[in-house]
């Protein structure tokens, strides 16, 4: 075990600095000029622009710039935004907790609600039940979650007014709770159908027919033995979602006004802050790997024939 | 010609005890599958009983309905698709396809257990041989945990599991596939059932484990004198360890007789066929015989004989009629116990 | 004595019962899912529903007789609520806020929809399909290589990477944006493939032509893409369908298609700020997205049912 982890993350190390050095090569690229956009409509002076690139290494090489950045990094240390001069750490520090807040209140809804919906239809393949709950994920996972979250802030804020359109404290968990349940509606859908298609394909398994033959009750049959084995595939799909709800927050937290990563990375993309976008990024990545790391170990512990070398 | 009375031993008033009152009794059992291809016909009126300590033989190809009749029994067919439109199924004297769920849940496992054919399969893999052996205990007789593992690390040890007590942890996936079937044994065996149902129990294991697992289940069987029903397509098997054999066709029994009977003067053509298809070392180098034609689909079982369209011996009336299981009599008209052939030309099969 | 089928009793499989096999055609693969498409009426609406949206993208005069969808009417009918006995014309589904109208842009908008789907679609099949094919049946170092690749690109948030590389040009055509979804886009379809040809090579028909010499381009073409296409078929449609939302959901964020190109998530955009006052400007076009998802996400669905016997 100790072995397998020590090799993935050395299987992680060749990617991280792949996606890392791609998003950045993606930022560099950027035609708009940062400092000059400080400026705006003023008169520049060259000789001042050429001194503030200086001070902040945009003047060095392409390779030179992304090599300072990812030695910088090591050592916690994310560069300085342009316009308000402060350290991207600090920014990222503001906005991450409450993405994850939120990124994590949906993840339990995911879970509380998809898995035991998913149960429901699986056990009960093909009947109405069953075919109804697939068609309602269908629908779901068909609306963007943009026309989601206006919709909801239609229906809930304008019309019933049960809660705030926007979301002005982010520690207040029930006005989370709208964005919360948008964000994982997607999510929320894929793992009600994985959970089904697991849970029906192993009801036919030999196991349970044992079970079964057993005399075993048939809460026992389904909680000990079926939906343990079912929720093997799901546990994958539902680590990498983690990464996935964070990066999806770039939507929803639009509508809502959440001020979390997606509102900070898409006001940086806006304003060309390469390091505050880049630094967002390469953390959503680590959490995306770690998410994948932790998900393969849990494998581990729910299916003892998986053994790794 | 008499013709084979379907409930030969009448349940008498008497206790489960006796010997000569069958434990389970199967009458007029049809299982069929509705599936968008049609409705399976899979068991079309099956008979039979097995009394305690008796081995009967169910024998038959697949398809044949020998482990849905099984499963029947078991109640664990799957409803829908299956369905069982007529039929009485008697254990005990009490008729279980007339008992609530939960009278047939407590039975199950407890008063009859199953043995799959692939261990490997039937074994949760992700759960620990123990765990699984111990719930038997810990569901039927409220055990608690530790107790329970107690009782499986005794039980693995009476199926000789070597190490049993270093081993009661381990998963399915790390015992040899003889070790699994005895684990499965194991498990069926855990109540001390009155009926064993092993369906098709060594088909998955090599040659030489068989002959240790079919020894070890036979003197099992006897010592807790056990009824045991034994479902196979193995000839070889069934010689050794059965008292009587049920040969399937169908959905049908077409051949009932006691085992040496059967293999020394078969009465049905399709058990003839059976028996010349096995290899015998003093006809090395002759062509072996093999039935032609495939069984028959079962959403479309052929008019009169199901066997008609492969029998040697068909005539105009066995695609016409269907025949009912005879009684098998010997050349001057004496009844020989327990034989039956559902042919209208099983005189000249088993005479002829 | 032979076990002619084997069969598991207890639940035989609906498509040949136990016994013999069908004696009246051998069904395979595709015309068996055929069969069963036609007889399922999700993928019957969903593919009406995909002819009818195609048909709007390549013949939008047929469906609405305004001109042109950019320039406002001039009653000045802003905002007006629909008309719904009006079926096809120009008030129909109502004004927006510039007067234009909303069913005229939502038709004209089909296009731009549809166009980027497919050819991201088509752009990340044929990419996706290819690493995934090299990695999945050379294996060693060439899997390594690939699989490390697919990887760093999937660790990249799709939404977040796309808006990255949209934000560096300043004017956004529907050709830029298809490039952008597809440079990051194709990784679940190599992923996919690269799965299905390892499984597919491992197949004892492959094993046989091995066997017999057959060089690696035959066994390429005539045995591994027939038999790990299906997979890839079904993520590539289901695909399609994410990429409609996602090029809407970017127009949507402003990084999209630039104007003057009709794109429903910029109308979407600019209805926001009248939700309050008229909903319906939102809700039209949000609705024909939704809908375009949908047809092709049950698309995709029917197909994989209809492919994967197992789900029968």
């Amino acid at each position: 075990m100790g072995r397998y982890v020590a090799r993935r993350l050395l299987q992680m190390i060749p990617v991280f600095i792949g996606s890392t050095f791609l998003i950045f090569s993606m930022m560099f690229a950027l035609p708009g000029d940062p400092v000059k956009a400080l400026f705006g409509e003023q008169h520049i002076d060259p000789v001042q622009v050429a001194q503030i690139k200086q001070n902040l290494g945009l003047d060095q090489p392409f390779m030179v710039q992304y090599w300072d950045y990812l030695t910088g990094l090591f050592q916690g240390d994310f560069g300085t935004q342009i316009a308000s001069q402060r350290p991207v750490a600090d920014v990222i520090a503001d906005a991450f907790p409450v993405t994850v807040r939120l990124a994590l209140f949906s993840f339990v809804f995911l879970v509380a609600v998809g898995i035991p919906l998913g149960v429901i239809a699986g056990l009960r393949p093909n009947t109405v039940t069953d075919r109804t709950l697939l068609f309602v994920a269908l629908l779901l996972v068909s609306v963007p979650s943009f026309v989601l979250g206006y919709f909801a802030q239609y229906v809930f804020a304008f019309q019933l007014g049960w809660t705030e359109p926007n979301v002005q404290d982010s520690t207040n968990y029930g006005q989370l709770l709208l964005p919360a349940i948008v964000l994982a509606a997607l999510s929320l859908a894929y793992v009600t159908r994985l959970t089904r298609t697991s849970v029906a394909e192993n009801l036919r398994a030999d196991y349970v027919r044992t079970a079964i033959a057993k005399g075993l009750p048939r809460h026992r049959v389904i909680g000990v033995h079926l939906v343990r084995n079912s929720m093997i595939p799901v546990v994958t799909f539902l680590g990498v979602e983690i990464g996935t709800l964070m990066a999806g927050a770039v939507v929803t937290e639009g509508v809502f006004n959440v001020q979390g990563v997606g509102r900070t990375v898409f006001q940086a993309l806006i304003r060309r802050e390469g390091s505050t976008v880049v630094g967002i990024v390469t953390l959503l990545v680590l959490v995306y790997l770690a998410a994948s790391l932790i998900v393969d170990l849990l494998y581990a512990v729910l299916d003892p024939r998986i053994r790794y070398a | 010609m008499t013709i084979l009375d379907k409930t030969a031993d009448v349940p008498g008033p008497h206790g489960p005890g006796d010997a000569n009152t069958p434990l389970l009794e199967v009458r007029d059992l049809h299982v069929e599958f509705h599936t968008r291809d049609g409705v399976a016909k899979a068991v079309n009126g099956v008979n039979y009983s097995v009394k305690p300590g008796e081995t009967l033989a169910v024998l038959g190809e697949s398809g044949s309905g020998k482990s849905v009749s099984a499963q029947a029994v078991m109640g664990i067919i799957d409803m829908p698709p299956g369905k069982i439109p007529k039929g009485e199924i008697l254990f005990k004297g009490q008729d279980m396809l007339k008992m609530s769920p939960e009278e047939r849940r407590r039975i199950r496992g407890a008063k009859i257990a199953m043995i799959f054919q692939d261990a490997l399969s039937a074994l949760n893999p992700v759960l620990s041989v123990g765990y699984q052996l111990g719930e038997m205990f810990r569901v039927h007789q409220g055990l608690s945990r530790k107790e329970a593992k107690a009782k499986s690390i005794e039980l693995m040890d009476r199926v000789r599991i070597p190490a049993a007590k270093q081993r009661v942890n381990d998963y399915p996936h790390q015992f040899s596939g003889g070790m699994r079937q005895r684990i499965m044994i194991a498990m069926a065996l855990a109540l001390e059932p009155d009926l064993i149902i092993a369906d098709e129990p060594t088909t998955a294991l090599d040659v030489t484990v068989q002959a240790q697992v079919m020894d070890l289940l036979a003197e099992l069987q006897r010592e807790y004198n056990m009824g045991l029903i034994l479902i196979t397509h193995d000839l070889g098997v069934v010689a050794d360890v059965a008292d009587k054999i049920a040969v399937m066709y169908a959905g049908r029994i077409v051949e009932t007789a006691p085992v040496h009977e059967l293999y020394a003067r078969p009465a049905h053509p399709y058990t003839r066929g059976l028996l010349d298809s096995i290899p015998r070392l003093d006809q090395k180098g002759q062509e072996l015989y093999a039935i032609k034609g495939l069984p028959p689909n079962l959403t479309r079982i052929p008019s009169g004989c199901a066997f008609n369209p492969r029998c040697p011996k068909a005539d105009d009336i066995c695609r016409t009629d269907l025949p009912v299981l005879h009684q098998v009599t010997e050349q001057g008209g004496g009844e020989i116990a327990g034989r039956g052939s559902a042919c209208h030309f099983w005189k000249e099969t088993i005479h002829g | 004595m032979p076990e002619a089928l084997t069969v598991k009793d207890a639940t035989p499989p609906d498509t040949a019962a136990p016994g013999e096999p069908k004696p009246e055609k051998a069904r395979s693969l595709w015309s068996d899912a055929w069969y069963d498409l036609r007889r399922n009426p999700l993928f019957v609406i969903s593919a009406a529903l995909i002819v009818f949206l195609v048909a709007m993208a390549v013949a939008p005069g047929l469906f609405t007789d305004v001109a042109n969808p950019s320039s406002g009417d001039p009653a000045n009918r802003y905002l007006q609520t629909p008309h719904f006995a009006h079926v096809f014309q120009a008030d129909w589904l109502g004004y927006d806020v510039q007067g234009r109208s909303i069913w005229a842009r939502m038709v004209y908008g089909t296009r731009t929809s549809l166009t980027v789907a497919i050819c991201v679609t088509l752009l990340v099949t044929l990419f996706g399909s290819l690493v995934g094919m090299l990695a999945g049946y050379f294996g060693g170092w060439v899997d390594a290589l690939l699989s490390r690749l697919t990887d760093v690109f999937f660790a990249i948030p799709f939404l977040l990477g796309a808006m990255v590389i949209l934000t560096t040009f300043p004017n956004r055509s529907v050709w830029v944006v298809v490039l952008a979804l597809a440079f990051l886009g194709w990784t679940q379809i190599a992923r996919v493939s690269r799965g299905a040809v390892m499984t597919v090579k491992q197949s004892d028909y492959v094993t046989a032509a091995k066997a017999l010499g057959a060089s690696t381009t035959r066994i390429l073409l005539k045995h591994i893409v027939p038999n790990a296409a299906a997979p890839v078929i079904v993520v590539a449609s289901i695909a399609l369908g994410g990429y409609i939302a996602a090029e809407a959901t970017l127009s949507f964020l402003g990084i999209g298609i630039s104007a003057p190109t009709i794109s429903w998530g910029v109308d979407v955009s600019t209805a926001k700020d009248q939700l309050r006052i008229a909903p319906h400007t939102l809700l039209m076009p949000s609705i024909l997205v939704s809908l375009c998802v949908l047809a092709f996400l049950m698309f995709g669905d029917a197909v994989r049912n209809a492919l994967d016997p197992k789900m029968r």
